[in-house]
This record gives C-alpha cells, sequence and structure tokens, in this order.
C-alpha cells in the first residue's frame, strides 16, 4: 500500500513538471515581445537589449526555462512588469480571497451533497429522490453565470437584500462579510453540489444492484444501515474522485463567478494577467492552479485505496 | 400441530411492459419438517432460487406474490407487514447464496458480517455473537478460528468463504436454513470439504434446510427429500432413494442421464481420421509465466513453470487442476494475452511472438479465445449478427450479403435458429449465449480454440448439450480445442488428452485413456475420487479414503522447490518430494506422469504405509505455509 501512495505522488511531480514545461512553452508562443510591452512603441534597440539581457531574455528558450523553474522552486515567482512588484505578494492577496471562498464552500458542499444524495439513494423514485434528481439536473444544465447574474438581479437589484459586489475586507465584521461572500459563496454551492449530489446516488444504487447488498436484506438489515454501512463504504472511491474536482475547481475555475461579483480572487488575478501580457504572472498563477489539482487528485487516490481494504491489508 | 415450514401454492409473476403477468412459479406447495433437509432441484429457468428466497417473503425488484401461503411455524409471512417480514430474515429463517465470494461485502470485516445479523435481531449481543461464531469456526473447521473475524473477505480462500456463509446463516440459530447452489462454483474437492461441514454443521444444530442445486449427485448426499421443479411447478417429489432410485417423471429421468459420470476410461468417443491428426498444431516448450512483471527473467509471481504441451491438429485436449493452477494463465499465454518469461510457442511449425500485439494478423485469426462468462463476453448493445459479423469482416474481408450467408451458416453450426441475427444478448438464454460465444470464434475459421470453463456456470442438461455441440463441431471443421475446466468427467467425455495442471506445474498428461486409468498420479486419482457419485452415502464413503484425509483438507500452494502437491498427498517421501523436482516418467507411449514413486508403488498406492506430515492439522492453511516456507 505505501509503495502505491509513493507512486501516486511521483507519478503527481511528474505530472507537475510536464505542466511546467507546457505553462512555459505556451506562455513563450503568446505573441508580443516583453520587452517591446513594457518599455513601449518608443524603446531604442539599446534599451530593448538592455532590458532582455537584464531579464535573461536574449538567453535560449531552454536556459529559460530551467532559470524560471529554478527560481520558482526556491520560491521566487519573479516580478511583475507593471511597476515591479513581486509576484508573490500580487499573488498572496488574492490566494488568500480564493482559498476562503472555496474553504468555506468545500465545508458547506461536500457534508451537504454526499447527506442529500444518500438521501435520494436511500429512497429512489420516492418524491425525495425525484425532486433531487430533477432540481440537480436543472441545476447542472443552467450554465454559473446565470445563475450569479440571476442572483444579483434578484437579491441585489430587485429586493436590495445584499450587496453586488462581493468584497472582504479584514476590518469587516463577521455579519458584513457574510453578507459579502452570501451570493458568490451560494452560486458556487450550487454547482459543486448538484454534480456530487447526482455523483453520490448514483454510486450508490450501482453497489446496490450488488449480490451483497441483496444477502444483507436477506439478513434482515435495516435499509438505512444497508446503505450507510454496506453500499456507502464501497462507493468512496468514485465520490472522493468527484469531490476532488470540484474543490480543485473552486481553486481555479470560478473566473466567472468572481468577475460577476467583482471578487478578487486568482482566477481573475490570472485573467488580468493574460490582458497585460504579464507572463511571469501567468506561470506563476497556471502552476498554482495545475498544483491544486495534482494534489487535491492525489489525496483522492490515497482516499480511495485507504478505504479499499483490498488494497489497505494485502493477503 | 403445524409444521415447521410450509409452501402452498405459491405464485410469482413478472409483468410485460403492458402489464401482463408473466407466471414464474405455478402454484408450488411443498412442506419441511423439522430436522429435515428438502432438495429442491431443476435446471435454471425452473423458478428454484426464485421460491427459495420466497422462504423469506422476499422477491427481486419486477416479481411479485399473487397468490399462495408461505407458513413459518404456521403463520403465513407474506401476509406479514414489512417490519414483521425484516425480523424473520436472518433470524428465523437464514440464507447461504450461491457465489460467496460476490455475497461477502468486500469493505467489512468478516467477523461483523457473520454476527450481523443475530446482533441487529438482538437475539445475541456483540459480544456472545462473537462467542458463538468463533465456535462455528471451529464448528466448520476454518483455519485460525480465534482471529478469522478480524479479516476481510479477501484474506480467505474461495472454499474458506463458502463455510463462512454457512456460518454467517447459522450465527442466529435459524429454524430453516436456505442453501441455494451453495457448492456449483467450487472445485470438486472444496466441494466435497464444503459438503461435510454443512452436513455436520445441519445434524448438530438440528434445524431444517432447503437445499437448491441442479446436481442430482450431490443432493443424493445431503437430502432426506427432493422436489421435482421444470418451469414453475413440481414435477415430482418423494423421499431421496425413492426419486434417485425409482424416479417416475420423465424430467426427473432427463435429470439423472445428465449427471456428470464417473471418470473412467473409455468414455470419450474418438473420431475418425478425416483430419490429418498427426502433426502438432500448437506447442508450449518450456515455458515460465507468470503476473507481476519480470525481474532477472522470472516473473515476481510464478504461475506456470517449464510447461511442455503439445497439441495436435484437430485434436481436443483437456486441461484440468483446481483453481488456481494455472489453467486459465495457460490458456492467455497461448492467446498472447499474457506474454510468457521463458519459453516459445509454436503454430503449425512456426514460433509465435509471445505478445498478442506483435503476432500478425493471420495468426491471431488460427488462435480464438472463448470466455468462460458469454454474458459478459458479448457486448450487450450489439445483435448478434453483428457479434458474429465483425470478426467475419475483419479476418477474412467479407462484406455485405457474403457476410450475412457466413453469419447464417455460423447460427446454423451452432444449432441456432437464422432468426437469432436480429436478436441481443440479452433475449438468449445462458446456453444459447455460450453458443454464440463460440459461434464468435469460429467465425474467425480458426485453427485451434481455447475454451476456458465454457460449460462451468451451466446447468448439467445445458452443458452437456454444449459438450454434444464441441462434439460436432471438432468432427466437422478439424478445429484443435484447448478445453479448460476443473470438471473432470465433462473433459473426459470428450477429450483426446488430457494435461492434469497442479500448482504450475503438469504432473501428468497423456491420451485420455491412459491418464483416467491406473497409474495415475496421486493428484488426479484425488481430483477422479472427488466426483460425486449418483448413490445415497457416497459422501461419507469417500471421506473414509485415505487420499481425501490429507487431499482435502489443504488446498493449491505453488512452491519454488519440490513436488507441489507435496503436503497433500498421502504416499510423498519425506526428504525426497519435498527437496527435488518430481522425474518425469512414462509408463505408456506418450503418457507422462511426475512423480518420485515408481509406477509399481503408485498402482499399489494402497499399500504405502501413510506417512504423518508434520505441522498437519485439519484445514489449517496457514500451518501449511510456515510448513511449506520451513523446506
Amino acid at each position: 500500500m505505501q509503495r502505491m501512495v509513493i507512486e501516486r505522488i511521483l507519478i503527481g511531480i511528474v505530472t507537475l513538471w510536464v505542466v511546467s514545461v507546457l505553462v512555459f512553452v505556451m506562455t513563450s508562443m503568446l505573441p508580443g515581445d516583453v520587452a517591446q510591452i513594457v518599455l513601449g512603441q518608443s524603446a531604442t534597440p539599446e534599451s530593448l537589449a538592455a532590458y532582455r539581457a537584464e531579464r535573461g531574455l536574449d538567453q535560449p528558450r531552454v536556459f529559460q526555462y530551467f532559470a524560471w523553474l529554478g527560481n520558482m522552486l526556491t520560491g521566487d515567482l519573479g516580478t511583475s512588469k507593471a511597476g515591479g512588484a513581486t509576484i508573490s505578494s500580487l499573488i498572496s492577496g488574492r490566494l488568500y480571497n480564493t482559498m476562503i471562498l472555496a474553504a468555506i464552500v468545500a465545508v458547506i458542499a461536500v457534508p451537504l451533497s454526499v447527506a442529500l444524495g444518500l438521501m435520494a439513494a436511500m429512497y429512489p423514485g420516492t418524491w425525495i429522490d425525484r425532486s433531487l434528481t430533477f432540481g440537480t439536473l436543472a441545476l447542472i444544465s443552467v450554465p454559473e453565470f446565470f445563475i450569479a447574474t440571476f442572483m444579483v438581479l434578484i437579491f441585489a437589484v430587485n429586493l436590495g437584500w445584499l450587496p453586488a459586489i462581493a468584497r472582504v475586507a479584514p476590518e469587516d465584521t463577521f455579519w458584513e462579510s457574510a453578507r459579502g461572500l452570501a451570493m458568490p459563496l451560494i452560486t458556487l454551492i450550487i454547482v459543486v453540489a448538484a454534480q456530487m449530489i447526482r455523483m453520490t446516488r448514483a454510486g450508490i444504487l450501482n453497489v446496490m444492484n450488488s449480490p451483497y447488498i441483496e444477502m444483507a436484506i436477506l439478513k434482515g438489515v435495516r435499509r438505512k444501515r444497508i446503505i450507510l454501512r454496506h453500499a456507502f463504504f464501497n462507493t468512496i472511491g468514485p465520490i472522493v474522485n468527484v469531490i476532488a474536482l470540484n474543490l480543485a475547481y473552486l481553486v481555479s475555475g470560478v473566473v466567472i463567478v468572481e468577475t460577476i461579483f467583482a471578487y478578487p480572487g486568482l482566477a481573475k488575478l490570472m485573467i488580468d494577467g493574460v490582458q497585460t501580457r504579464d507572463l511571469p504572472l501567468v506561470q506563476a498563477t497556471a502552476m498554482i492552479f495545475c498544483g491544486t489539482y495534482v494534489i487535491l487528485i492525489i489525496l483522492a487516490d490515497v482516499a480511495a485505496i485507504l478505504a479499499n481494504p483490498r488494497l489497505r491489508n494485502p493477503k | 400441530m403445524s409444521e415447521l415450514f410450509e409452501i402452498d401454492n405459491l405464485q410469482i409473476q413478472a409483468r410485460k411492459e403492458d402489464g401482463t403477468p408473466i407466471p414464474i412459479v405455478k402454484g408450488v406447495s411443498f412442506k419441511v419438517k423439522a430436522g429435515q433437509v428438502v432438495a429442491l432441484i431443476g435446471e435454471s429457468g425452473s423458478g428454484k432460487s426464485t421460491i427459495s428466497m420466497a422462504t423469506m417473503a422476499y422477491c427481486r425488484p419486477g416479481l411479485e406474490f399473487p397468490g399462495g401461503e408461505v407458513r413459518l411455524h404456521g403463520k403465513n409471512i407474506l401476509a406479514m407487514d414489512p417490519q414483521d417480514q425484516r425480523a424473520i430474515r436472518g433470524n428465523n429463517v437464514a440464507y447461504l447464496a450461491q457465489s460467496a465470494a460476490a455475497t461477502f461485502n468486500p469493505a467489512i470485516t468478516i467477523g461483523e458480517q457473520v454476527t450481523e445479523a443475530a446482533v441487529l435481531h438482538g437475539t445475541l449481543n456483540q459480544e456472545d455473537a462473537n462467542k458463538r461464531a468463533v465456535a462455528l469456526y471451529h464448528a466448520l473447521e476454518l483455519p485460525d478460528p480465534e482471529r478469522l473475524g478480524r479479516r476481510y473477505p479477501h484474506q480467505v480462500s474461495g472454499g474458506q468463504l463458502q463455510r463462512l456463509m454457512a456460518a454467517m446463516a447459522l450465527v442466529s440459530s435459524p429454524d430453516l436454513l436456505v442453501l441455494d447452489e451453495p457448492t456449483t462454483a467450487l472445485d470438486v474437492t472444496t466441494q466435497i470439504e464444503v459438503l461435510k461441514a454443512f452436513k455436520k454443521v445441519i445434524r448438530e444444530e438440528g434445524s431444517a434446510a432447503i437445499y437448491v442445486t441442479h446436481d442430482l449427485a450431490v443432493v443424493a448426499q445431503v437430502a432426506d427429500h427432493i422436489v421435482v421443479l421444470y418451469s414453475g411447478e413440481v414435477q415430482e417429489q418423494g423421499p431421496t432413494e425413492q426419486i434417485i432410485n425409482n424416479p417416475k417423471h420423465p424430467y426427473t429421468k432427463r435429470l439423472m442421464a445428465a449427471v456428470k459420470p464417473t471418470p473412467i476410461a473409455g468414455m470419450s468417443e474418438l473420431v475418425d481420421d478425416r483430419f490429418d491428426r498427426d502433426k502438432p498444431n500448437i506447442e508450449v516448450r518450456n515455458m515460465t509465466a507468470g503476473y507481476g512483471g519480470i525481474v532477472d527473467g522470472k516473473p515476481v509471481i510464478t504461475v506456470l513453470r517449464d510447461i511442455n504441451v503439445k497439441i495436435k491438429n484437430s485434436h481436443v485436449v483437456g486441461v484440468i487442476g483446481e483453481s488456481g493452477c494455472g489453467k486459465s494463465t495457460l490458456a492467455r499465454v497461448m492467446a498472447g494475452l499474457l506474454p510468457a518469461a521463458k519459453g516459445e510457442i509454436f503454430l503449425d511449425g512456426k514460433e509465435l511472438a509471445p505478445d498478442l500485439k506483435d503476432r500478425s494478423r493471420e495468426e491471431l485469426q488460427k488462435v480464438q479465445f472463448v470466455y468462460q462468462m458469454a454474458d459478459t463476453a458479448l457486448n450487450p448493445r450489439q445483435q448478434i449478427g453483428d457479434i458474429l459479423g465483425r470478426p467475419i469482416e475483419f479476418y477474412r474481408g467479407l462484406k455485405g450479403k457474403q457476410r450475412r450467408e457466413e453469419v447464417a451458416k455460423l447460427l446454423q453450426l451452432v444449432e441456432l435458429p437464422i432468426e437469432f441475427e436480429t436478436r441481443y444478448p440479452s433475449e438468449l438464454s445462458g446456453g444459447q449465449k455460450q453458443r454464440v460465444n463460440m459461434a464468435r470464434a469460429l467465425a474467425a475459421e480458426p485453427e485451434v480454440m481455447l475454451c476456458d470453463e465454457v460449460t462451468s456456470a451451466l446447468d448439467s442438461i445445458v452443458s452437456s448439450n454444449v459438450i454434444k455441440l464441441l462434439q460436432k463441431l471438432r468432427d466437422k471443421t478439424g478445429v484443435s480445442f484447448v478445453f479448460i475446466s476443473h470438471d473432470l468427467s465433462t473433459v473426459g467425455s470428450f477429450a483426446d488428452e488430457i494435461v492434469v495442471l497442479y500448482a504450475g506445474r503438469v504432473v501428468e498428461q497423456g491420451p485420455v485413456d491412459q491418464v483416467l486409468s491406473p497409474p495415475y498420479h496421486p493428484y488426479t486419482r484425488l481430483l477422479i475420487s472427488s466426483v460425486p457419485e449418483l448413490r445415497v452415502g457416497w459422501l461419507e464413503e469417500t471421506m473414509q479414503k485415505r487420499e481425501m484425509a490429507v487431499g482435502i483438507a489443504r488446498g493449491v500452494e505453488i512452491t519454488d522447490t519440490g513436488c507441489p502437491f507435496y503436503n497433500r498427498c498421502p504416499i510423498a517421501i519425506e526428504g525426497t518430494c519435498n527437496v527435488e523436482t518430481a522425474p518425469t516418467q512414462e509408463p505408456h507411449p506418450d503418457h507422462f506422469i511426475s512423480c518420485h514413486r515408481t509406477m509399481e508403488e503408485i498402482t499399489e498406492a494402497e499399500n504405502i504405509p501413510q506417512k504423518v506430515l508434520h505441522g498437519f492439522e485439519k484445514a489449517a492453511p496457514e500451518g501449511d505455509k510456515a510448513a511449506a516456507a520451513a523446506h
């Protein structure tokens, strides 16, 4: 089992390395010369050359890549072209915002959706199951920007209960923060919960066709215990993987929600970076997103291994 | 005074999409007295499993009870509310399913699953239930009873799981045990061990039992009363002796005829020599294979060692052995699904690449694989015509009308109507699916067909029909068959040659009549003695035999040194058999036996004083492992 876990981690490291190559190659392929953009149209050839030499931009690409990789590994994410602020300082605040939002959503959405999924599976075909299935299907089909815009329209514009812009400041009271974050939180919970509910339900019902479930019925076990004790433990693998993918989405994929609510998160920072051709910033955020994915997927795999007695206790 | 258990005019039905009922069980009645074992016998589709679940007022989704009564101690349990029905299940009536491997939850420890029913129904508290479980493990002769409960199902063998299921059913001391084909999926040797344990426990616990099976020979060993079922109706019922010795109903007679005969020389019909039968068709030389990658030219887990098998043109070679002996691995190596670590494979004298992906299309065409489970081998979303047409087009380049004609010919060859072309696999019965499965392999016009346990999942009547078909195919097409089975009587009835595999080595091989007559390798002898005979009292008699005492109690174990059969062999020589590789002897031309004993000694095996194996305790594989490791 240890070997399998170590294997997963090694694969993760290799994946991250491949991703770093891809990120570097792709960002270097973006049109536009950094020196030209930074120094503007009026720059003299001499100043351009000097800038390039200073940044190592006249070096071969391979050399640039390793320099970049080395800097990243030592925690130096580089400096932004905008005014020379370090990328780390730009990112840290945004990363905090994103993580806070993601963490709150995860803490609410994961237990909620697993519980609702189990409930739907416990009473298949009843009105509880039907309304959950229909509701989640409807919510999956509706794009998140629609949900977000709709909520702004109702709660901020028509009713005026909540601010249309989500902002958190350290000096805010709890109540102010909660009001500020309510709409993006609800939007994101709806988006991720729908999928997790459906997967939990499908996973459980899939296992419910197994002979060992029929055996449990024939032993006179109650349906609630069958689901929670007999079926759930055999469904953990697929469920944690869906949870991991959804959590990764909360860190990297929420740009639309961040844009609509003007929330200063990491995804929005990346888009700004792309728009201003701030390559070091784009590279750094891309690596953070990929790292999040890889780490969460490794965690999900390890959880699935731990939940499987075959892998936990070899013969 | 009411009976312990009574089924009275029971009816069970399904419904078509438009709501019209389809009767499945049509008015079945029988009684079970206290301490009695009643057998329900019939082939699949006879409704016997459906009836066995009805004893707990349970039916699978889609079925319903329109009429009849199921009375336990005189009370109709079908009329009870679900709460009361649940209180009976696992408490008053307990159920043992066919496949213990599928019936145990892989994520829960054995102990919890065994004790669950008793604890939930409140008959015992957890502590007493654990004690009772340990006592049952002792009674069922399971290894390491004190710690067994903490293990997971995948950590014990199939035969042990089957006995553990008996423990699970018995833990709350039920009035009635329902056993649904509890030994059908097992090796003959394991079957004996499990039957013996069931019989003993039923007698000691004094509970009544309903034993569901299609195997009359097994029924003769355990039942007091037999109920013969066909398509949801009782055909005949009566005491075991009467049904076995004097069957009245034609269907019962057909069931009797399908009972597997004791494997003996001369049971196979030899074929005519229309085909050139002398040149080797496929040959495996000095082959070693296993799993887990190859390190230093040896697989990490060696399954097969130094295998030499030669299959002549249009011959049928039966490969037998218990599960875990490497039978399927041998077929997988021949097919190229598992590249061998060492050795060569020749097809028509030409060396084949070990790996499937390095073989030419022509070579692939010549070797075809038929899987055990037609259910999983056939694509459920394809019509039979497509399933058969695809290999015709892929290997033979026939399209359109020609392809359809070939499909029709194939269906005719496997004796299925041409209309089946447009059906889906789910619309076919198990036997029909297995025919399609074989037709799919034949579609490539192969030279060798590798049949992996193709009759093991089928009922005796269906399976004997499939064997007849295989015989016909061999006579008509001249294809060579490698027929893998754990069932010696099936193999003996139509193979030309038999290869006996034990723990990854060939222990005996040769023409069928010589393998099935003395001198036998001790392992072949064990297998032959384990095939149940259709007479009352056979089980007790067999358990008295000396080769059974050690042979049955222990399981297959792959060893690196000496003869792998050492720890189960009644005539093993300590210091020789466990140390040196057994020499291969040739008592008749082309008949090979690997054993340290001389042929005379083997033939006179009864006279050799039985050695006492050290560390030997009944049914203690853990002890075996330690003993094997010590050598």
